[in-house]
């Protein structure tokens, strides 16, 4: 398939075992640009290893994983070049300022204005007075707006979020819902894994619950929430 | 600057700034160097043996647990918010990733090298300065091989349980031929012996460099990709 035919982000057959047991058995996944899957499920369903997988931070025991075509594997820099992942750690050194953090991630990204690309991320987090800061010294909230500002910085066409609400505060869910609607509707696709279903519910146009490693339900983002949730307790009761 | 290049110094650049801010390490590894060289200055009897015929053991011995610190601190402070996963992540060749933290161990390592002779020459009251030239290349050339070795285990462990444990028990048999020929070429060196006598050990040496620079440039990417 040429290139530029490609899905953003497809996965065929993933499978991931830990010794003997098996956190993915056999997930497939496709995704365009300007789409967003939110992943649903219980804990142990799958989800943190099914991103770190997307991300290639970890070998499939079986599947594959291709990023606008190129296959996802470790020596190949041109397939992770587009990916954008916030995890459940801030991926922050403690010893370097919020600015310097930025910087050097600028720096292995290869942007060409590293530093007004930091000084527009810091400005999109609302950090840009806490630049100087070391991470440690930032609360929770302003701890995981960095860490979305590091994700953010080089502009992925592929975000990977792992709860990227967590530890928010109002104001800055929904300035971070806009941003990532703004991305979404520019460039990006976007997969969200969370235990909230209505915090990226907007955001979403697919939904799917991992349940015990297999997708339990994968569809277009239905209209309405409430009976969606129903369903998705009926899945992890089932 | 090839790409590959700008990376390497670029982590290796983070990795000493990191160091250099938070100092656990250097003060650390410090400390055991002037440690273990007062303990040697106070065990040895100075009138059966001397200084200048104890300096070989008395600095490899101290060169080597130093740079075992050194070593575990090289992948410790990537743990910590996972800020490894950034650098797996980033679009980063592993090779140039290994080849950043090797530059910023090795820098690291000399630099407690560095003071441990002089906290040598301090304690011991040795005159080197003729075997100075020589006993700095030999030190950047055992140090370049070890290195190498050191910041592949260190990547190995770090995921493991009792990593500061487990690192010394795998690298310290891998540090042996590098050990053995420094310290045989810093006793000719001061001894004042002709460079024909070191041909063999230096042979050794540069063969060592060579060898597990590459295997373990080579190997990295098995290493670190879960």
């Amino acid at each position: 398939m040429p290139l530029t035919e490609a899905p953003l982000l497809e996965a065929t057959g993933l499978v991931r075992a830990y010794g003997r047991r098996r956190a993915l058995r056999g997930v497939d996944l496709s995704l365009a640009a300007g789409e967003t899957l939110v992943v649903l499920g219980p804990n142990g369903a799958g989800k943190t290893t099914l991103l770190r997988l997307l991300a290639g931070l970890m070998r499939p025991t079986g599947g594959e994983v291709r990023v606008m075509g190129l296959p996802l594997k470790s020596g190949d820099t041109n397939a992770r070049r587009p990916i954008g992942l916030l995890s459940h750690q801030s991926m922050l050194y403690d010893d370097l300022t919020v600015a310097e953090n930025l910087l050097f991630a600028a720096g292995l990204y290869g942007l060409l204005s590293p530093r007004e690309a930091v000084a527009r991320a810091l400005e999109e987090a609302g950090l840009s007075d806490r630049a100087a800061d070391l991470p440690r010294n930032l609360s929770r909230g302003m701890q995981q707006r960095a860490a979305i500002a590091r994700a953010l910085l080089h502009r992925p066409s592929l975000l990977l979020l792992d709860e990227p609400f967590t530890g928010l505060d109002a104001s800055a869910s929904d300035r971070l819902r806009e941003s990532l609607r703004a991305e979404t509707i520019k460039r990006s696709g976007m997969v969200v894994v969370t235990h909230h279903a209505a915090e990226a519910w907007e955001l979403a146009t697919h939904v799917g619950v991992l349940v015990g490693g297999r997708w339990a339900i994968r569809e277009t983002r239905p209209d309405n929430l409430d009976h969606f949730l129903r369903r998705y307790q009926e899945a992890v009761r089932a | 600057m090839p790409e590959a290049l700008r990376l390497a110094l670029l982590i290796a650049a983070k990795d000493l700034r990191v160091e250099l801010r938070a100092k656990t390490s250097l003060v650390s590894a410090g400390v055991f160097a002037a440690l273990v060289l007062v303990i040697f200055e106070f065990a040895r009897d100075p009138t059966a043996i001397g200084a200048t015929e104890l300096a070989p053991s008395i600095l490899w011995v101290t060169f080597a647990f130093a740079a075992v610190i050194a070593f575990n601190r090289a992948f410790t402070t990537e743990k910590e918010n996972a800020a490894f996963d950034g650098l797996l992540l980033a679009p980063v060749p592993r090779g140039s990733l290994y080849l950043g933290k090797y530059l910023a161990n090795f820098v690291f390592v000399t630099a407690v090298e560095s003071l441990a002779l002089g906290l040598f020459v301090l304690f011991f009251n040795v005159d080197l300065s003729d075997a100075l030239p020589g006993l700095v290349g030999v030190m950047l050339l055992a140090t370049a091989g070890f290195v190498a070795v050191g910041t592949i285990f260190s990547a190995m462990v770090v995921r493991t349980r009792f990593a500061e444990l487990m690192l010394p028990v795998l690298l310290l048999p891998f540090m042996v031929p590098p050990l053995m020929a420094a310290a045989q070429l810093t006793s000719r060196l001061l001894g004042g012996r002709p460079l024909s006598e070191m041909a063999g050990w230096l042979r050794l040496l540069t063969l060592y460099d060579v060898v597990f620079i590459t295997l373990c440039t080579l190997a990295f990417s098995t290493v670190v990709d879960e």
